[in-house]
């Protein structure tokens, strides 16, 4: 038993404390975790459960964008998934823990529908065609106002869960947990998994990766399916959360957003993703309190995503880890930047004369 | 009904042509992905309504003024952000974004968001082959046609024109060639930013103008430019006729049309593209062919 605990402590202490960036989540999360400990007002739950739901969504994006398939329509999977959810939700009666899973399950058919034409097309064409998908399904569910409500949207979805505290702890556990995998899909480093060397490596150069013996094509479809399926996740959370689902979910800007979202915390690193909507979404909010910034916010958050990426072009979250953390160039093992000798194998982290 | 969609239709695929130019020009030889294209347009027509209906400029006069003024914010745009984070494409995309965003919230709150109208710039009708054609609808057509006959001739016709296709072609390349490549970009950005002040000049009298002006366009002129192929000037202009004439006959033939407008057009361009991957008059290079 002290044996197993000192494991722990030893894993934690060499894991989680030793890396500055792994401490800033730990905190964050905890701090989400031990929120309505303070205060249990709904209007701030209400937006911290917007903000994960937001996350899910931003970080799905990232792991598309990880294959280096810059989709410019992802409320594709975040409005069907959501519509799917609402209609079993309304004409079965069936409960949210089985509607979320199951819109998330459409997103990835839709997701695999949308992937097989665009496995084509690269780049700006790629990102075009995506663009095309919500808008055509927007167009579909206005053909058919009786089956998918038109202009007004549905109503009557059954609530998340009984009470607000329960809805933001169940949002909160699935952001951590989904965001988490995602992480993990999209990993270069892991030695578990192998798909995230496999996404960067298509990334970077997708012939070079053909012609090592990656079967890019299953790879590119992995990615959209795990994207579809958390991206709908994210859409079935947020209509039994508002308990409307309406095409403004399938809107161009919708899908931009994420985009900005993502591309503002840091691309394709997945909690750069949750780092922009957990920066950009609260920003955007607050100032609704104030009288003037009601009118004046998004000329506010334009004018802070155009200075911060005009300073830091790669996003918030990779330029903050590249003051903080140093990667010993011998062994690749991440150290706090004060360090002067890596912490497992000794070697000076720079490469300054000694004096 | 046909007359309608000829005339709708070359109205609406001229402005498209003029715009998606102008977009697929500054990609070409920058490689930005500039998505406040359409927000160059959306200021240009709020400064002569401003000229026109609020100061009481003739109609030329705020014209000339507005394009002036588009080229010169352009021109700034482009040099105080762009330029300087050229290397990371998404980056551009997103502050490009940011600076038609802020458009849109300044025009807010010193216009409000009313719909609002410019006289026309010429009023009275013509009869072309027993059809009633207004001469504003032929001042828009003619107008369009002679920009993209003047860009044609520049491009093909000085050595300006060529300097900016042999960047375009290959910037490295014209670099060692002994061509200022950040100054063709620079003078690029300004007739782009011209094409997209132009394309308001002829049309701005046929549209509403609100400050959501900009997205509708946006979506189109990039299905157009993706269409005809990226890069390809002439490609660009013959999918925004094949879009502007697909986006009228859905309108005015097709009841409850004006719901699919986008969604036909785009249809149309994703059964394109993946017929043919390139777009339609794009190029791919052998090896990078998947």
């Amino acid at each position: 038993m002290i044996d197993y605990i000192r494991w722990v402590y030893q894993w934690f202490k060499g894991e989680i404390l030793a890396i500055p960036g792994r401490v800033i989540a730990v905190v964050f999360f905890t701090f989400l975790l031990l929120l309505p400990l303070i205060t249990t007002s709904p209007s701030t739950l209400r937006f911290l459960i917007m903000a994960c739901i937001f996350a899910i969504f931003a970080a799905s994006w990232d792991l598309l964008a990880v294959t280096g398939q810059v989709s410019l329509g992802h409320a594709l999977f975040f409005g069907s998934a959501g519509y799917t959810a609402a209609l079993i939700n309304i004409h079965f009666g069936l409960p949210a823990w089985i509607t979320i899973p199951l819109g998330g399950l459409s997103a990835v058919v839709v997701g695999l529908l949308a992937g097989i034409p665009a496995l084509r097309l690269r780049g700006f064409y790629l990102s075009l065609v995506t663009l095309a998908y919500p808008v055509i399904l927007t167009g579909i569910i206005f053909v058919f106002p009786d089956f998918f409500g038109g202009e007004m949207g549905l109503i009557g979805i059954s609530r998340l869960s009984g009470s607000r505290v329960g809805d933001y702890y169940t949002v909160v556990l699935i952001m951590a947990f989904s965001g988490f995998i995602m992480w993990k899909l999209s990993d270069a480093g892991s030695k578990v998994l192998r798909t995230g060397v496999v996404f960067h490596a298509i990334r970077e150069d997708e012939i070079a990766a053909r012609n090592s013996g990656i079967n890019t094509v299953r790879y590119k479809l992995m990615a959209y399916a795990f994207s579809g399926f958390f991206g709908g996740v994210a859409g079935g959370l947020y209509i039994h959360f508002i308990r409307i689902a309406g095409p403004s979910s399938l809107e161009v800007f919708f899908s931009v957003q994420a985009l900005l979202w993502a591309v503002f915390g840091g691309m394709g690193t997945i909690y750069g993703a949750i780092v922009g909507v957990f920066i950009l979404f609260p920003l955007t909010e607050y100032l609704r309190i104030y009288e003037w910034g009601e009118a004046l916010r998004f000329v506010i958050v334009s004018l802070v995503l155009i200075f911060i990426l005009l300073f830091m072009p790669e996003g918030i979250s990779v330029w903050v880890l590249d003051k903080i953390e140093i990667r010993c160039r011998r062994c690749k093992v991440v150290n706090i930047a004060t360090r002067r000798n890596c912490r497992t194998c000794r070697a000076p982290l720079r490469l300054e004369r000694e004096k | 009904m046909l007359e309608r969609i000829l005339v709708n239709g070359l109205v609406t695929s001229g402005t498209y042509a003029v715009l998606a130019v102008g977009f697929s020009l500054i990609f070409g030889v920058a490689k930005i992905f500039n998505m406040a294209h359409t927000a160059l347009y959306m200021i240009t027509a709020f400064l002569i309504f401003v000229g026109t209906n609020q100061l009481g400029f003739p109609y030329a006069l705020s014209a000339v003024v507005s394009v002036g003024a588009t080229i010169g914010f352009g021109l700034i745009c482009y040099a105080l952000l762009f330029d300087r984070v050229k290397v990371h494409q998404t980056a551009v995309m997103i502050i490009s974004l940011a600076v038609a965003m802020l458009g849109q919230e300044i025009l807010l709150l010193t216009l409000s968001g009313h719909y609002r109208g410019i006289a026309p710039f010429v009023t009275g009708s013509i009869d072309i082959l027993g059809v009633a054609v207004l001469y504003q609808h032929l001042f828009t057509v003619l107008g369009c046609l002679a920009t993209l006959f003047g860009l044609w001739a520049l491009l093909t016709k000085t050595n300006l024109g060529k300097a900016i296709r042999a960047v375009a072609q290959d910037s490295e390349t014209a670099n060692l060639m002994g061509i200022n490549v950040s100054r063709v970009c620079l003078i690029t950005m300004g007739i782009s930013a011209g094409l997209a002040a132009v394309a308001a000049v002829v049309a701005a009298p046929l549209e509403p103008l609100h400050p959501g002006m900009w997205m509708l366009p946006l979506t189109m002129i990039l299905a157009a430019v993706v269409l005809g192929g990226l890069g390809s000037i002439k490609g660009s202009v013959f999918g925004a006729i094949i879009l502007g004439f697909a986006e009228t006959i859905v309108v005015t033939a097709v009841p409850g049309g004006s719901f699919l407008r986008g969604a036909v057009s785009l249809a149309a361009m994703v059964l394109v593209l993946i017929a043919r991957p390139e777009g339609l008059f794009g190029v791919v290079f052998e090896e990078e062919r998947l």
